[in-house]
């Protein structure tokens, strides 16, 4: 799979939808028949791909959310595994 | 469903995230593998739009988040689109399981404007031919047409096709069918042999080399078209020697509500003997989830015997399917016969056997999902 860009801006496709679940105290996401529950990094990353944010400004949003440096492969790992599995695309 | 838990001992179960709303029996359709009991003719005093509604608000309460509208066909309630906005106020992802027949133009516009998050369509074949035999309707061409309205209006289209001996041989035509109607997934789920299926298993159970090859096909097909549609190829179980995590365990995860309102924790279960299924008309949701003799009754590990109850894959398949058990070997408390460990296994490898024929012997002629044939075999 082609590296994915710093100018991608990757948004949540259409036949999913995320949401906050207060019972399992857990962000999911859900989609036909079904849920994956999302940890917390996961979480945090997926609420910013709305489509126009790109990867290198998500990148230091939650580097300044976090008081964290060196996301970058860490986003780009989980960014990479959940386009994989069809969660996300990019905005042409 | 992925990523959830079973509960970790009886009287505490985690949430029930799946509530199937069987809004009716009343199906235009007469497929020869229903899931529906065989006596749905006798349930016809269906829950009210109100008392769907409280189900629906109680089963959120509890954490319950995906929500299926069932039946029959769905389609036959009118209130159909007040119950899937209720559902979506609510916070539930909504799916609507239908046959298609009932859709139209303004509907499928409404159900959206209500919230309706995705449409599942069910083809008997890719053939109208054998679509109208196995539906003993004429409804392939509106089929069709209700795929292609779902998809023009945006929403998320599960395709679902159910494989018998009488379509399986079709599976290269069906997967083509759900590429040109751009189904977002394909569910190719062989019949499981409950209710009408039951009674028909002689005729609908394939042969190994037919399931082989569709295996095959399907395997060629995800390599070839990628991501383009994900297909679920269900097993058959009959043909696995090792049972299938039934409703990932009783009383799990999976909630299901009845026309008339009795609550169960399969489609299927209500033809268990032995136990009483409550009725949301009497009990709240919470009190049948978490408190009911019915949906306890299978939880957890002390119901079990051996060989289950010393098995290591007991966590991983509770043992299988308790229907299963109960209609292959009278008791549904013993391992589902599924299981090459089961002593009564040879109770499905004896009809894998007869499958193998080229014209398998059957006891009885086809039966179709018909109210009159549902007080018949009632009457017995």
């Amino acid at each position: 799979m082609a590296e994915i860009a710093l100018e991608a801006q990757p948004r949540l496709r259409s036949l999913y939808r995320m949401q906050w679940e207060e019972t399992q105290k857990s962000w999911v996401l859900l989609y036909p028949e079904g849920m994956v529950r999302l940890n917390g990094p996961a979480a945090e990353i997926l609420r910013r791909c709305d489509g126009s944010t790109k990867v290198a400004i998500l990148i230091a949003d939650l580097e300044r959310a976090f008081k964290a440096t060196g996301l970058h492969s860490d986003v780009h790992e989980f960014l990479t595994e959940a386009e994989r599995r069809g969660w996300i695309e990019f905005a042409q | 469903m992925a990523g959830s838990n079973s509960h970790s001992k009886a009287g505490q179960p985690g949430p029930p995230l799946w509530l199937l709303a069987e809004l009716t029996y009343r199906c235009p359709l007469h497929c020869v593998y229903c899931s529906n009991p065989l006596d749905f003719a006798a349930v016809e005093d269906e829950l009210t739009t109100e008392e769907w509604k409280r189900v629906m608000r109680e089963a959120r309460a509890l954490g319950a988040v995906q929500l299926g509208f069932s039946g029959g066909e769905p389609l036959q309630r009118d209130d159909l689109a007040a119950l899937v906005a209720e559902g979506h106020e609510l916070g539930y992802y909504t799916n609507l399981i239908t046959s298609g027949v009932g859709l139209n133009e303004e509907r499928t516009r409404q159900l959206k404007s209500a919230g309706l998050d995705h449409i599942q369509v069910s083809f008997q074949d890719s053939t109208k031919e054998v679509n109208d035999f196995l539906s003993s309707t004429r409804t392939f061409d509106l089929k069709l047409k209700v795929a292609r309205l779902v998809k023009a209006h945006g929403y998320p289209m599960v395709l679902n096709v159910v494989l018998s001996r009488l379509n399986i041989d079709h599976i290269d035509r069906i997967i083509d069918m759900a590429l040109a109607l751009e189904a977002d997934f394909l569910e190719l789920a062989n019949t499981q042999y409950y209710g009408w299926a039951y009674l028909n298993r002689d005729h609908l159970l394939p042969s190994r080399e037919q399931i082989e090859r569709a295996e095959r096909v399907t395997r060629e097909y995800r390599e070839r078209i990628g991501d383009r549609m994900k297909i679920f190829f269900v097993v058959p179980d009959y043909y696995a020697d090792r049972p299938k995590a039934c409703m990932n365990g009783w009383g799990s995860v999976f909630l299901n509500i009845a026309p008339d309102g009795v609550a169960l924790p399969c489609q299927a279960a209500r033809m268990l003997p032995g136990l009483e299924f409550p009725n949301v008309r009497e009990a709240s949701i919470r009190g049948i989830w978490t408190d009911s003799p019915a949906f306890n009754a299978y939880r957890g590990e002390e119901w079990m015997r051996e060989p289950c109850r010393s098995c290591p894959e007991r966590t991983r398949d509770f043992g299988g399917c308790r229907c299963q058990a109960y209609m292959l070997t009278g008791e549904a408390a013993n391992a589902d016969p599924v299981c090459a460990l089961s002593p009564d296994h040879a109770r499905v490898t004896d009809v894998v056997a007869r499958a193998q024929q080229a014209a398998p012997p059957a006891t009885r002629p086809i039966v179709f999902r018909e109210r009159a044939n549902s007080r018949v075999v009632v009457r017995g």
